[in-house]
């Protein structure tokens, strides 16, 4: 019998890496999920995520960090939507998956060359699942940077983007520049992506984006709670992740660690899941008195 | 470059393109693009536990692409179930990571997995995938008018009788079986280009029906002939030249619509 | 008391055809205007000028420093997590800048736009859930709570049962009564409105004609408004327009 938590688990400077890009990752893709989803952008956010493939394949490629593969590719593709109008619902079903079909093969190219060029064929595994155990240390005060700049730039914008997308007119009437701040949020999506993709791979960084954003949804009614209930989610996940990631090491088959990834998003299931064995949520409005009621002990 | 294996991968590639022309057609009639990304996504878990345990990677990919297809039909794709299918897929690839990092050459397997590997396929695959082709078009042609109707006219289907929901699920076990020949060739993440792209691209040029499912399978063939003849003379990944082709010709039959038709009619 | 809003001439040209011709009319405060017309007569254009969301090609606009908008049809989806106060609250300060901070006097001010428009019951309900009725209530509060002097409503009677479509009117005339703010929005009928409109304006073929209701509403004016001949007719109260 195993413990819970396998011997050396805290000690092990990987996974102390591994928990804080975790952490940084979790609280940014929390709170920038909850946007996604109120501006009916979880398909701008799978989008980013697929191109990211791409750029994490090129910098393998030109032998620097997948990070900033991520970052770069994500920004760029996160500029060509807001320029061709493809976050939007109308038509873009077809165009964009066809486009983002090209990227990918553009990703497939990069991981062939990059693979002949370095000998190393862990890489495409890595660029696309991601291994948060091998995050390099020295990429680590990027990560949280980044992490902090996309956060401080959604805290700063949070008000015309909910207002932007209770309508678009009513803030172009009140003087938002509701293109800027929808580009500035684009970014911040895109740099988020990067992170995600860093940590459970580009393919399967939706998982994060999504997954506690729409169960923080189903939990709670306020903008703000929201954000909140996201990022814990997110953290759980992540967390809980990670540990079994490493206890998995001394499951059988021995000497092969289950990816982290697939941990991340199994639980990020589970907890979206989970949350539809709470009573059925109310569609009708509350009476006063039961508002009353649930107020007044706080 | 017509010889041995490379004959092999010929006669294979070339029944994969018109399956996936035709099936691809249907599917942007239809608007069920959605089901075109996620069977082959899902199934690439099924590809990659069934080379895990040492069973023939189309059987694998078979069986969870018809229950993908099971699964979608059940929740029914406009439903509001957008975020468990979409972390579904995405669980469905981490599992498969799970498998290939199990298998000793993992890399390798992953890679051609989710972005082809057309030289892959051995004499003995040739049938398997030339009989799934057989009866996917077959399939296909029985229930054209069917599928035709219940595309266009749903309403009018219904009241003439035909269920749109069993032509739904129908079309989606079709796609599964389209899903299991085409992976092992280009790849489960550039399936749809192949699938979606010509079809686009035909519809984008002509309005007739007829017309635009030649079209459609005539683009799937260029682009699948010219990418084994490009790969085979760069030896570059087949599915870089399916993606970016498809790409290509659906933004050629974009520019070629906006030549033929005055800007004023498409703005509405 | 002068005019709050006042259009001199304005014209709108779109994708190069002409929407609006020669449009003059002026709006005094505490107003109720019904803009009134067929559909695709120009009835949001004019909506969209007056705002500012399009350009005149002609003629001047005056407009009060604050309007407070209305759009027609909400994009939220039920899930979406923005209570009714949430909305009201963003109608006080949305357009800047970073977080809002929860005070005593934030919420005070959000409770009584709420109550004000009667939708005090639903405040802490998801505006994705509401009805169609209870949002245009919760996006009236949004739009008072800026303080405008004028309230534009894009069509807020469309898709509206008719005793919920009579509520709304209520609730609105007599926000114009009390508080002085001029109300002016869209409807394809004017009957739902005859009785609170202090001045209609009659948008038909690109053209504008304004006035008293009984003055604008005839047979020859609307004739010559709309280019050929339609009745005006009077059946129990009502007014119908009839092309004849």
């Amino acid at each position: 019998m195993h413990y819970l938590v396998e011997p050396g688990f805290l000690g092990s400077p990987s996974v102390r890496t591994a928990l804080i890009v975790g952490t940084v990752v979790a609280v940014t893709s929390g709170v920038i999920g909850v946007f996604t989803v109120i501006r009916g952008q979880s398909f701008a956010g799978h989008s980013l995520s697929d191109v990211a493939t791409t750029g994490g394949a090129g910098a393998f490629l030109a032998g620097i960090d997948q990070f900033w593969g991520f970052l770069v590719m994500g920004a760029a593709a996160a500029l060509l939507m807001e320029g061709i109008g493809v976050q939007r619902r109308r038509g873009r079903d077809v165009a964009t998956g066809v486009v983002l079909g090209g990227a990918l093969g553009l990703a497939a190219l990069f991981l062939y060359l990059g693979t002949l060029k370095t000998a190393s064929t862990g890489a495409s595994f890595t660029i696309l699942f991601g291994s948060i155990f091998v995050v390099s240390p020295d990429t680590v005060p990027a990560v949280v940077a980044a992490g902090l700049i996309a956060l401080a730039v959604i805290a700063l914008l949070a008000r015309p983007l909910l207002l932007t997308a209770l309508s678009p007119d009513i803030a172009r009437t009140r003087g938002v520049p509701v293109r800027a701040v929808g580009i500035a949020y684009l970014m911040a999506l895109a740099v988020d992506v990067s992170l995600s993709a860093v940590a459970i791979g580009a393919v399967l960084s939706t998982a994060l984006l999504i997954g506690p954003a729409a169960t923080a949804l189903r939990l709670v009614k306020s903008p703000v709670k929201a954000m909140a209930v996201a990022a814990a989610a997110g953290l759980a996940a992540t967390w809980i992740g990670v540990l079994l990631a490493y206890d998995s090491y001394y499951w059988p088959p021995h000497g092969h660690g289950w990816p982290v990834s697939f941990f991340v998003v199994a639980l990020v299931l589970a907890g979206y899941l989970a949350t539809y064995a709470r009573r059925p949520r109310r569609l009708l409005p509350r009476s006063p008195h039961e508002e009353a009621a649930e107020c007044s002990p706080a | 470059m017509f010889t041995g294996l490379m004959a092999n991968t010929w006669i294979a590639a070339s029944v994969v393109a018109v399956i996936a022309g035709m099936t691809g057609y249907f599917a942007v009639l239809r608007g069920q693009t959605f089901a075109a990304h996620a069977i082959p996504n899902g199934a690439f878990a099924g590809a990659a536990g069934a080379s895990l345990i040492g069973v023939n990677v189309i059987v694998g990919l078979a069986v969870v692409a018809v229950a993908g297809a099971l699964g979608i039909g059940a929740l029914g794709s406009k439903a509001r179930h957008d975020v468990i299918t979409a972390l579904t897929l995405v669980l469905m690839l981490g599992l498969g990571a799970v498998f290939v990092s199990m298998s000793t050459q993992y890399a390798q397997e992953t890679y051609s997995l989710l972005f082809g590997q057309v030289t892959g396929v051995s004499q003995g695959e040739v049938a398997p995938i030339a009989g799934l082709g057989l009866a996917a078009a077959l399939a296909i042609g029985v229930a054209f008018r069917p599928l035709m109707l219940t595309s266009a006219l749903p309403e009018v289907a219904e009241a003439r009788g035909v269920s749109t929901r069993k032509v739904d699920l129908y079309f989606l076990l079709v796609m599964a079986v389209a899903t299991s020949m085409t992976v092992p060739v280009v790849g489960a993440l550039l399936m749809f280009s192949l699938m979606i792209g010509p079809a686009a691209a035909a519809r984008s040029v002509t309005a007739r029906p007829g017309v635009a499912l030649a079209l459609s399978v005539a683009i799937a063939l260029a682009i699948t002939w010219l990418s084994i003849a490009l790969f085979y003379r760069t030896n570059w990944p087949l599915g870089f030249f399916v993606g970016t082709g498809g790409a290509l010709f659906y933004l050629v039959g974009l520019g070629a619509r906006r030549l033929a038709v005055p800007r004023s009619l498409t703005r509405s | 008391m002068t005019e709050l809003l006042k259009l001199d001439g304005v014209g709108v040209r779109l994708g190069g055809r002409q929407i609006l011709d020669d449009v003059r009319f002026e709006v005094r405060p505490g107003e109720f205007s019904g803009i009134i017309g067929p559909n695709g007569a120009g009835k949001t254009t004019l909506l969209r000028v007056i705002l500012g969301l399009i350009p005149s090609a002609a003629g001047k606009i005056t407009r009060p420093p604050t309007i407070g908008y209305v759009p027609q049809k909400l994009n939220i989806d039920p899930d979406v997590p923005l209570r009714a106060r949430d909305v009201v609250s963003l109608g006080l300060d949305g357009h800047r800048i970073g977080f809002s901070f929860p005070s005593r006097k934030r919420r005070d001010l959000v409770e009584k736009a709420l109550a004000d428009v009667g939708a005090g019951d639903y405040a802490s309900a998801r505006v994705g859930e509401l009805s169609g009725g209870q949002q245009q209530r919760v996006m009236v509060a949004h739009a008072l709570i800026s303080r405008p002097s004028l309230l534009l409503l894009d069509e807020p009677l469309a898709n509206l049962d008719l005793a919920i479509e009579q509520e709304i009117v209520t609730v609105l005339a007599k926000l114009a009564r009390e508080h002085e703010i001029a109300v002016m929005l869209s409807a394809h009928d004017m009957n739902p409105l005859i009785n609170v409109m202090d001045r209609i304006i009659y948008v038909a073929n690109g053209k504008v004609a304004t006035g008293a209701t009984d003055d604008v509403v005839t047979t020859e004016g609307l004739s010559e408004l709309y280019g050929h001949h339609v009745d005006v007719l009077h059946v129990h109260g009502r007014v119908v327009v009839v092309a004849g």
